[in-house]
């Protein structure tokens, strides 16, 4: 946010520059990348441009977006969080086997969601902060767990979609509404997730949790409580995961494979949005706008004649080469940088949106990438 | 790590000089009769005219067999004698299992498994043993291995895990003399005493694919939602249906979904937001209903669709009066192996190819099988086959998974 | 006691924790009437072993050197495709497929190497993408199984000596040998140094890239040899059969459950064996029980995040105690119990200001940070 004040008191033509020089910023060629892919999908198919349509399409991406905020801030952490995709569908299952029918239930069995999701953020926290176990191995050991133990639990098969109030939270929407016509309620959840996701990585506890993505000994001498706050982060991805299985009841349904593979969806959003796997750089934002790329690739996809099996590979090719653009910027700046003449205006954004105060940026971010 | 070193030295060291020594083939393991190389057909392509042919016309074969037992029914029965595995006193079968990772695959388990409580009073089958491969091949064939080897059995039955890969270690099988019984999935060898099936893919593509042709009209376009790729069962569906719609000029669009209700919901509404959408096909009916929502949301009007017999599925129907039929991968062929075990052990006659009935759930049938399986959870199958075990209901209510 | 098992290096835990997996697996399948250790149950855990044990080698190479490969379970597919192909039931065709999949596979290292040193993706997302890329492949031009393995070939999966099937055994010798080139060549050193820290290792001169594209060749191989073994074990070849194990998760489960260190620069390819083994050892125990299928993964969570909570909790103490004797008479312990030290948070002790100067001196072999 700095580089706008920055492009402010210049020439308009320096401020073509700068835009230019922002689009091919790391950061910047996810959103090109979403706004050529949104184009396309236009060119395709115009009716999408249509208010209504765009509010259904930010109604689907809610789920993974509101996951990859989650994991956001877990990475940013420098941890990992493999156990999400696991959570979703133990909560979808639990909402579909508890609530039934009954609309009275929903409000209990909501609370006992979110207050699964936080026991399992704080297992997982813990048992890394405090058992000293990598994340990677105790995540996917809580998704083999997490899992294992709703499908023991339900015997695969929940009951039942549960009653339409608890439903509607996902499904539904605030109906006649002037140009919109509808705004469905996940599309209001994922923007207080967005805007309270912001407000926290802005806060002091969003610094450290990036100031320990970064380097967790110097956090820990700059006296952060690391363990305290790794958790919290394993805590916000869990409940992330919470909400985005509530969602995922009202918008897919009751089974069990809703949540499948929703941990590799939201590190892959994360880091299309320009976080950094190890920690230490990256945004909230970014990792929204990775989420709706990955989402609208997947419209694309669909409205393009691609064969139904080559999408795979379209999507694993995009999503190396994007990192791979950053990463070689990332990299040639830091060389240049490293030189004494230093272009002035490269400076503010290395740090990508992440709070300049934090230093030991360069001599460590070799060894993670 | 020098320890490991030297350790590693000498275990190879150790391991050529036992290989020098005298290497054994293990006994169980023996070429298969033909020779190896012989078996060239595999599959480029999954249409097999021949076999289509055949199940066309099992469709219209009125089954044998007792009227209320629709597991005992069978079709075009080519009888195999079995008295040579006649013998009298508690027999213990071993099942070497794909895997319960699918709501039909936990639907049939539990069945047969009160199949199993009931036999166990006969006296005849007392035991069973399972081994679950957890959907891998080569756990599988591990499986069936130790089976042979530790195992103990009387007879084998496997749910092979996939057709050309288990095919080796079902003859090992084979080989002990015991009775081997296949079912579900088969296999590219005769050597089982019986192949259990439902008569099979293409009669399921033909059931949903005239369905369809029948109910709309030339340039009316489907969408195909298939859940993934290169599994026999669900490709030979495709292969049907594909060629069908193709002869009637119905225009298909085929998308792989991994059977997740969200992203079958994402992909029909991307099709609704090209162009609409007259009809839905579904390799297996899990997901049917994102599908449906998927219109409702949109505002469109209801599709003809397929689904299957999972009760998700019917009742959403149900609910919606649509123009729906409901295919059906008959769900109580898990009773059948079980029951085919004992009468081998009688010595009684069963069929080589053991082709039981298939018929799709049609509109008028519908009342009926919703108020049959009324309490069951969404994800039970409709033609489950198993209302005359002691367990029921509430076994596969409570979805009770040994 | 305590003392003794604090000098234990990690590898040695790793067998002890095996040991108490076999006894706890002898008495229960004891309980069943059955011999834990009859010959078809030993060549029951040890088959499981095989494949997964090619797999977890290649796997420690990487994380070795601070990467991942989640593309393994794809190039076993293709592996196994390619080599069943290729072979076509001819016997004089062995030799060429299993060359032709060993080159394939090497290439497909190289890719992942390349992107992950040259174009700095993240070898998480490097190799997702390659195995997306795989997947759509093999999705597009292989409908199902193909090819047909010759009688000789399937030997390889099929043949033992008593209950030790000759593919464990390729497996270990395998072990043996890339043991050996950690511990003994230049590409051994450099690759702990450049996991360790590869802005150190850079300094003192180790080219970063070419231990890690070494690595991930080796992984990529290591997954070919596994996808050349279930060819031969299933006869034909496959397009899912690498998926359908989840291998890519469960090897790295198995590589850190063997003591390696995920953030790099430290482990054993003997502690990825024992890690290995104690699943195969689960597994085939979780089968003799006839255990839920669901509960088996829940136990199978459990005992990786336990186990490892183990390692990593040891290692603390051992750290503990390196502080406090620090100086020339805690040099002895503190240099056996720096072997397993450390490396719990980001700090390499080549890189670290280590507090224990004796430890630094120590010419532990398992340091490839120290030595050049």
């Amino acid at each position: 946010m700095t580089i706008q004040s920055a492009v402010a008191g210049r020439r308009p033509g320096d401020r073509i520059a700068a835009l230019a020089a922002r689009a091919i910023d790391p950061k910047g060629i996810v959103l090109v990348l979403l706004i050529v892919i949104l184009i396309a999908i236009v060119a395709l198919n115009p009716s999408f441009a249509e208010p209504g349509s765009l509010m259904r399409f930010l109604q689907r991406v809610a789920p993974v977006a509101v996951v990859a905020i989650g994991q956001y801030f877990v990475i940013v952490s420098g941890e990992f969080d493999l156990s999400m995709g696991a959570v979703v569908t133990a909560q979808v299952m639990t909402a579909g086997h508890l609530i039934g029918k009954d609309d009275a239930k929903t409000v209990p069995v909501l609370l006992l969601m979110l207050g699964i999701g936080v026991l399992i953020g704080i297992v997982n926290g813990l048992a890394t902060t405090v058992l000293r176990v990598p994340s990677f191995i105790v995540t996917l050991g809580t998704m083999l767990v997490i899992h294992g133990g709703i499908m023991w639990w339900t015997g695969g098969s929940a009951t039942g979609d549960p009653a339409e109030s608890f439903r509607s939270i996902g499904r539904g929407g605030i109906d006649g509404v002037p140009v919109l016509e509808l705004i469905p309620y996940a599309v209001l959840i994922l923007l207080a997730v967005v805007l309270i996701g912001v407000w926290v990585s802005r806060r002091p506890f969003g610094r450290t949790l990036v100031a320990i993505g970064d380097n967790p000994d110097a956090a820990a001498f700059a006296g952060a409580a690391v363990g305290r706050t790794k958790t919290a982060a394993f805590v916000l991805s869990s409940l992330s995961a919470t909400i985005a299985g509530i969602l995922l009841v009202g918008y897919a349904g009751v089974h069990p494979s809703v949540g499948q593979g929703f941990e590799f969806t939201a590190i892959t959003a994360v880091v299309l949005g320009g976080v950094v796997l190890g920690g230490g750089r990256g945004t909230v934002l970014g990792a929204l706008i990775g989420a709706l790329t990955l989402e609208s690739l997947f419209t694309l996809l669909n409205f393009t004649s691609v064969p139904a099996t080559m999408r795979d590979a379209v999507q694993g090719a995009i999503i190396i080469a994007a990192v791979a653009y950053s990463g070689v910027v990332f990299a040639r700046r830091r060389r240049r940088q490293a030189e004494p003449a230093v272009e002035s205006d490269a400076s503010p954004t290395t740090s990508a949106g992440v709070s300049p105060s934090i230093p030991l940026t360069d001599g460590n971010e070799a060894g993670r990438e | 790590m020098r320890r490991g070193l030297s350790s590693a030295i000498g275990l190879v060291g150790a391991s050529a000089l036992i290989a020098l020594a005298g290497c054994t083939t293990d006994p169980s393991v023996q070429p298969s009769g033909e020779g190896g190389g012989g078996e060239e057909e595999s599959s480029q392509e999954w249409f097999d005219q021949e076999l289509y042919d055949t199940q066309l016309a099992q469709r219209d074969i009125d089954p044998q067999g007792p009227e209320d037992k629709p597991y005992l029914q069978m079709i075009d029965p080519e009888m195999v004698d079995t008295s040579q595995f006649e013998s009298a006193g508690e027999k213990k079968m071993c099942f070497a299992n794909a895997s319960i990772s699918n709501p039909w695959r936990q639907t049939g388990w539990i069945t047969m498994n009160e199949q199993l409580k009931e036999l166990k009073d006969n006296g005849v089958i007392t035991e069973m043993e399972t081994r679950d491969a957890q959907d891998n091949d080569d756990t599988q064939i591990s499986d069936i291995d130790y089976f042979i080897s530790e195992g103990d059995c009387d007879g084998f039955i496997i749910s092979p895990n996939s057709t050309a890969a288990i095919t080796p270690a079902v003859e090992r099988a084979c080989e002990t003399d015991k009775p081997v019984i296949v079912f579900d999935r088969g296999v590219e060898t005769d050597c089982a005493v019986t192949f259990i099936h439902p008569i099979g893919g293409f009669a399921w593509g033909i059931d949903s694919a005239e369905f369809l042709i029948d109910n709309l009209s030339d340039g009316d376009k489907v969408v195909a939602l298939r859940i993934l790729p290169g599994v026999d069962v669900l490709e030979q569906r495709w292969a049907a249906a594909e060629k069908l719609f193709d002869e009637a000029g119905i225009d298909v669009v085929d998308h792989f979904t991994e059977g997740d209700p969200a992203t079958i919901k994402k992909v029909v509404s991307d099709e609704l937001a090209k162009s609409d959408v007259q009809g839905i096909w579904m390799d297996a009916g899990d997901g049917a209903v994102s599908a449906i929502e998927a219109f409702e949301d949109a505002g469109k009007d209801y599709p003809v669709m397929t689904g299957e017999d999972e009760l998700s599925f019917l009742r959403k129907w149900d609910e919606t009066g649509m123009t729906a039929i409901a295919p059906v991968y008959t769900n109580f062929q898990w009773r059948t192996p079980l029951l085919a075990a004992e009468m081998i052990f009688e010595g009684q006659e069963v069929p080589s190819e053991w082709v039981l009935p298939q018929d799709p759930i049609t509109a008028d049938e519908l009342d009926e099988y919703l108020d049959r399986n009324e309490g069951m959870p969404d994800g039970h199958y409709a033609k489950f086959g198993g209302e005359d075990l002691p367990g029921f209901p509430e076994v596969w209510q409570d979805r009770v998974i040994p | 006691m305590r003392q003794r098992l604090r000098r234990l290096d990690t590898t040695a835990l790793v067998y002890i924790a095996l040991v108490l997996v076999l006894i706890v697996g002898a008495v229960l399948v004891a309980t069943t009437g059955r011999s834990f250790f009859s010959a078809g149950n030993i060549r029951d855990i040890l088959t499981g072993m095989s494949v997964l044990g090619f797999v977890a080698i290649g796997q420690t190479l990487v994380i070795l050197g601070a990467s991942l490969d989640l593309s393994v379970p794809y190039v076993m597919s293709l592996a196994s495709l390619i080599a069943a192909q290729t072979m076509d039931g001819s016997d004089g065709m062995v030799l060429p497929a299993v060359l032709l999949t060993l080159a394939v596979t090497a290439a497909i290292g190289a890719a992942n190497g390349v992107f992950v040193t040259v174009l700095k993706v993240h070898g998480f997302v490097a190799t997702l993408g390659m195995g997306l890329m795989l997947k759509g492949y093999l999705d597009t031009n292989y409908q199902g199984t193909e090819g047909s393995v010759p009688w000789s070939f399937q030997l390889f999966g099929a043949t033992g000596i008593g209950p030790v099937p000759i593919s464990t055994l390729l497996m270990l010798a395998l072990a043996g040998l890339v043991a050996f080139v950690l511990a003994r060549t230049s590409f051994g050193h450099h690759l702990f140094a450049v996991g360790g820290n590869a802005e150190v290792a850079r300094l003192s001169g180790v080219r970063e890239r070419l231990p890690l594209i070494g690595a991930h060749i080796g992984s990529s191989v290591c997954a070919g040899l596994a996808g050349l073994l279930l060819a031969s074990r299933l006869g034909v070849g496959s397009p899912t059969v690498g998926s359908q194990g989840s291998y890519d998760l469960l090897s790295i489960a198995a590589v850190v459950l063997g003591g390696t260190v995920l953030m790099g620069g430290r482990g054993t390819i003997w502690g990825t064996i024992g890690g290995v083994a104690i699943f195969a050892v689960l597994d085939n125990l979780m089968s003799v029980m006839q255990f839920n299928p669901f509960l088996k993964d829940v136990i199978r969570g459990l005992v990786i995040i336990i186990a490892v909570a183990l390692y990593a909790r040891r290692r603390l103490i051992a750290r503990r105690i390196r502080f406090a004797e620090a100086g020339p008479t805690g040099a002895s312990a503190a240099g056996a119990s720096a072997a397993g030290a450390g490396l719990t948070a980001a700090a390499e002790p080549a890189a670290s200001p280590d507090p224990s100067p004796g430890a630094e001196g120590e010419p532990s072999p398992d340091r490839g940070g120290a030595r050049r």
